[in-house]
């Protein structure tokens, strides 16, 4: 093992809670089997959804591209299985607005054939050029296993001003309930390793700092085991703390580094970038197998299901299906949560896919959620400042966001909450508070928004009356030249006694027509009058 | 199968504001039956009446505002409010003095302002300050701990003297009263009696005065408890203590004939009492970090003014309601510095 411990740093506030972690790590992880239909959303993370390249009715295979995503901040999507495509267009997806939104829609054929969609897998990867790494990443679609589902191909790719001297693996895990990172580590220790070796090739950081929350000692131990002799000092697992949210990316570079993420930077400006294991594991199966991102490891769980358990699953694949697999409901669930306590979102229906960041299903008793008393006035008590690990003030944040005083909530960094929940959990008056920032947020969000249109419409209006007045000048000036012309000609014709030019005689005879005609109109005019 | 949805976090809270102002109550149990034991009934019949009236007025005042009387009137800030007034007041305070002050902490002090969590000012100083005012000779009924021993009056006894007036045969009030030891060394030293020689009258024991110094130690005990159960932060007891030691420790080494030891500064009056239960009455006090200190210093620095130099043997109620005064100025200018940023409000 490495000579020296490592220095571990300190983050504000945090909380410990009740771990339910034990639950869903008894069984060993299974393989859910293919289900009826697939259903994959457009859009899995944030920047631009991808574009489907697939029609109704067409035959897909396993590992084909049914979606492209061709912008920087992109991901493709794949098949997960052979099939034929029965839908594009809206279905329910997994997001906390529970409102549909175009997904592509397999009929499984059950054959899981890959036909020729598989990518060539790559032997010597220990010297991967790390273009093609880069190249291989992005092909397979791969985003950040942890939730928030970013385009990992992104991260692999530091601007060349950054110098990157350390890697952080985050394999923390901080939420309650959520094991799928521990299971990973616990069976695919090698692959992680191997990934991590590769993201290594891309990066090339002077060390490796690979993040494990102490309570987590079996994927401690394997991990160790496959890392073997390459533990050195410079490539360490460090065994952290197990408070709450220390898995946040900015906690966990926090901790392992002693850095400060700074409020609206990234983690690359202070020479960091982390990457969670999940995704190291999904890098390696990309490269050394050729295999796209088509599956993932969910931990479902909760009081609400009978048997807890994490499961190796088809993307696309309905979390109704993972209850089933799980045990079933019992008679008094009450909540669906996708992602974990403190920061998921509740699910509106069980139809919804398991999407590429979406690693945890909880199934929840109302005893578990339920807050327990009525929401009380904010007595100051000041709980939440000693829990927020972005150092804010809690309860003067609710305070304008209820008086939407949004200005003020800007100005004491509303922006800053990371929505980890702690104050919500620590409030003995029981407001849900992150639900307030998220008011707030959406309000300033929207505002803006309305803001910037109506500047467009201004901008549009000025172009538009800027067009008419230079149109206008425009016909003037040509009307001028026009008469200036005329009476230049007219000039000419008078001095010079001259016959008249074929133009001239033109617009006499015009003038004639148009005289004539008035004259009949006038005279008309005066039929009717009498 | 449908669920209902909810925004997150999906985890039940562990705290409540009853078992909070619970656990406050609780901590107060060892020096209110302290204060009991040196000063008779009269503590334990002004706590009921007072936490009577404290909840009768908020039942009033809910009923009137027309707000839910059950998650308000259970969650104990009344209980709390009432308690901590009954303590502040001398143990034979007559029944009307405790309605009026009660009655003006709960109505104007707390519900005119919103209720729970709206009041600017420490409603049970508020209404203390009103009575201490209006009734300053009520206001000097304090006993004295060793001729009460003495006298043992009976529960009927201390009953007749709250709510009638009268004390049992051959006693009378001037026989049973006495100053207290912080209003002794005030009189004193504005004699220019040396305090040496001040503090050689019975009345005074090893820290403070007698009796006065044990009731002081049992609501350390509850106060300390407080903090390791962390209900309350360790920055407005630990500042204000400190100033106050530190203050009184500076003018005492100057000339203590003049100026009492901080020992006998902590250790009398309110001191204990106001840092860990009152001072932290969390709506009132500043909400930072830093600023708790700030606010602890500045009750611990003008309890020493008051006690000192002021028309007031003791100064916590006034030293608290001017701190309270000064809690959004307080709290504006003590942000604590954002994470990833280089200071309140700034990028980093």
């Amino acid at each position: 093992m490495t000579a020296t411990p490592h220095k571990l740093w300190q983050f504000h506030g945090g909380v410990q809670l009740p771990e339910h972690k034990a639950e869903s790590t008894t069984e060993p992880v299974a393989a859910a089997p293919l289900p009826r239909q697939l259903i994959l959303p457009l859009r899995q993370h944030i920047g631009e959804a991808a574009t489907p390249v697939v029609k109704r009715g067409e035959r897909v295979k396993k590992g084909q591209i049914i979606a492209r995503s061709d912008t920087y901040v992109g991901a493709h999507l794949h098949a997960p299985t052979s099939g034929r495509i029965a839908l594009v267009g809206d279905q329910p997806v997994p997001h906390p607005s529970g409102l549909s939104a175009p997904c592509i829609v397999i009929e499984v054929d059950g054959e899981d054939d890959w036909g020729d969609s598989r990518m060539p897998p790559i032997e010597d990867y220990r010297n991967i050029d790390p273009v093609k790494l880069r190249n291989r990443v992005r092909d397979a679609g791969i985003v950040g296993m942890g939730g928030a589902a970013f385009p990992a191909a992104v991260k692999l790719n530091p601007r060349p001003h950054q110098k990157i001297d350390t890697l952080v693996i985050n394999g923390a895990e901080c939420e309650p309930y959520i094991t799928c990172d521990d299971m990973l580590m616990r069976t695919q220790a090698e692959a992680v390793i191997a990934g991590m070796h590769l993201v290594r090739r891309a990066l090339k950081p002077e060390r490796c700092l690979i993040g494990i929350e102490d309570n987590k000692p079996e994927a401690i131990r394997a991990m160790t085991e496959a890392l073997g002799s390459e533990a050195q000092d410079n490539i360490r697992i460090v065994s952290i703390p197990s408070i709450y949210p220390t898995g946040g990316e900015r906690q966990l570079v926090r901790v392992l580094t002693g850095r400060e993420v700074p409020s609206e930077g990234l983690p690359a400006d202070v020479g960091v970038v982390c990457h969670n294991v999940g995704t190291l594991a999904a890098i390696y199966r990309a490269v050394v197998l050729g295999e796209p991102l088509i599956s993932r490891l969910v931990t479902v769980t909760g009081s609400g299901v009978h048997r807890p358990r994490n499961l190796q699953v088809y993307l696309g694949t309905p979390v109704a299906d993972l209850i089933a697999l799980a045990g079933g409901y019992t008679d008094d669930v009450e909540r669906l949560i996708m992602g974990g306590p403190m920061m998921g979102f509740a699910l509106a229906s069980d139809a919804v896919p398991i999407i590429k960041g979406g690693n945890c299903i909880i199934a929840a008793r109302a005893a578990d959620v339920e807050r327990p008393g009525p929401v009380m006035p904010c007595i100051r008590c000041g709980e939440c400042v000693k829990t927020c690990p972005a150092s804010l003030l809690p309860q003067q944040l609710y305070w304008f966001s209820r008086a939407r005083d949004f200005e003020k909530a800007q100005e004491y960094s509303l922006f800053d909450c990371i929505e980890c929940g702690c104050c919500a959990h620590v409030c003995p008056s029981n407001i849900p508070l992150v639900q307030y920032y998220r008011f707030a947020k959406n309000e300033i969000w929207s505002q803006e928004r309305e803001r910037r249109q109506a500047e467009a419409a201004k901008q549009r209006h000025e172009l538009r009356r800027e067009r008419l007045q230079r149109e206008e000048r425009e016909k003037a000036e040509r009307m001028k030249r026009k008469q200036a012309t005329t009476q230049q000609t007219a000039t000419t014709a008078t001095t010079a006694h001259t016959g008249e030019d074929p133009k001239q005689a033109v617009i006499r005879a015009a003038l004639a027509r148009a005289q004539a005609r008035k004259a009949e109109q006038a005279g008309e005019n005066n039929n009717e009058n009498r | 199968m449908r669920f209902k949805t909810f925004s997150s976090p999906h985890m039940a809270p562990a705290r409540s504001v009853n078992r909070v102002m619970g656990q406050v109550l609780l901590a107060l149990i060892p020096g209110t039956a302290a204060m009991t034991w040196y000063f008779g009934w009269g503590v334990l019949i002004n706590v009921s009446l007072a936490v009577t009236v404290a909840l009768a007025c908020e039942a009033l005042m809910l009923l009137l505002r027309g707000r839910p009387l059950t998650p308000h009137i259970t969650d104990l800030s009344a209980v709390l409010a009432g308690w901590l007034f009954a303590l502040a007041v001398p143990p034979l305070t007559p029944w009307w003095v405790t309605l009026v002050g009660v009655g003006f902490a709960m109505i104007m002090a707390k519900h005119l302002y919103g209720g729970l969590g709206y009041n600017p000012f420490n409603p049970a100083m508020v209404g203390y300050v009103v009575v201490l005012i209006s009734f300053p000779r009520e206001m000097t009924l304090w006993l004295s701990p060793s001729v009460i021993a003495e006298l043992n009056l009976s529960l009927p006894q201390t009953f007749a003297a709250i709510f009638t007036g009268t004390l049992p045969e051959g006693l009378t009030w001037d026989m049973i009263t006495a100053a207290t030891p912080l209003d002794r060394i005030q009189t004193g030293v504005g004699l220019e009696q040396p305090i040496s020689q001040i503090q050689t009258s019975p009345f005074f024991g090893y820290l403070g005065g007698v009796g006065w110094e044990w009731i002081s130690l049992w609501f350390l005990l509850g106060g300390l408890w407080l903090l390791k159960r962390r209900v309350i932060g360790w920055q407005i007891p630990v500042a204000m203590l400190g100033t106050l030691t530190l203050l009184s420790g500076l003018f005492w080494l100057i000339n203590p004939e003049v100026y009492a030891s901080p020992l006998f500064h902590i250790f009398s009056g309110a001191a204990i009492l106001g840092a860990f239960f009152i001072a932290t009455d969390p709506v009132s006090a500043s909400t930072t970090p830093k600023g708790r200190l700030i606010f602890g210093a500045g009750v611990g620095a003008l309890v020493f003014v008051i006690r000192t130099w002021g028309g007031y043997a003791e100064g916590l109620a006034f030293s608290v309601l001017l701190m309270n005064m000064m809690v959004p100025l307080i709290d504006h200018y003590t942000q604590p510095r954002v994470f990833g940023k280089t200071s309140a409000g700034k990028e980093g």
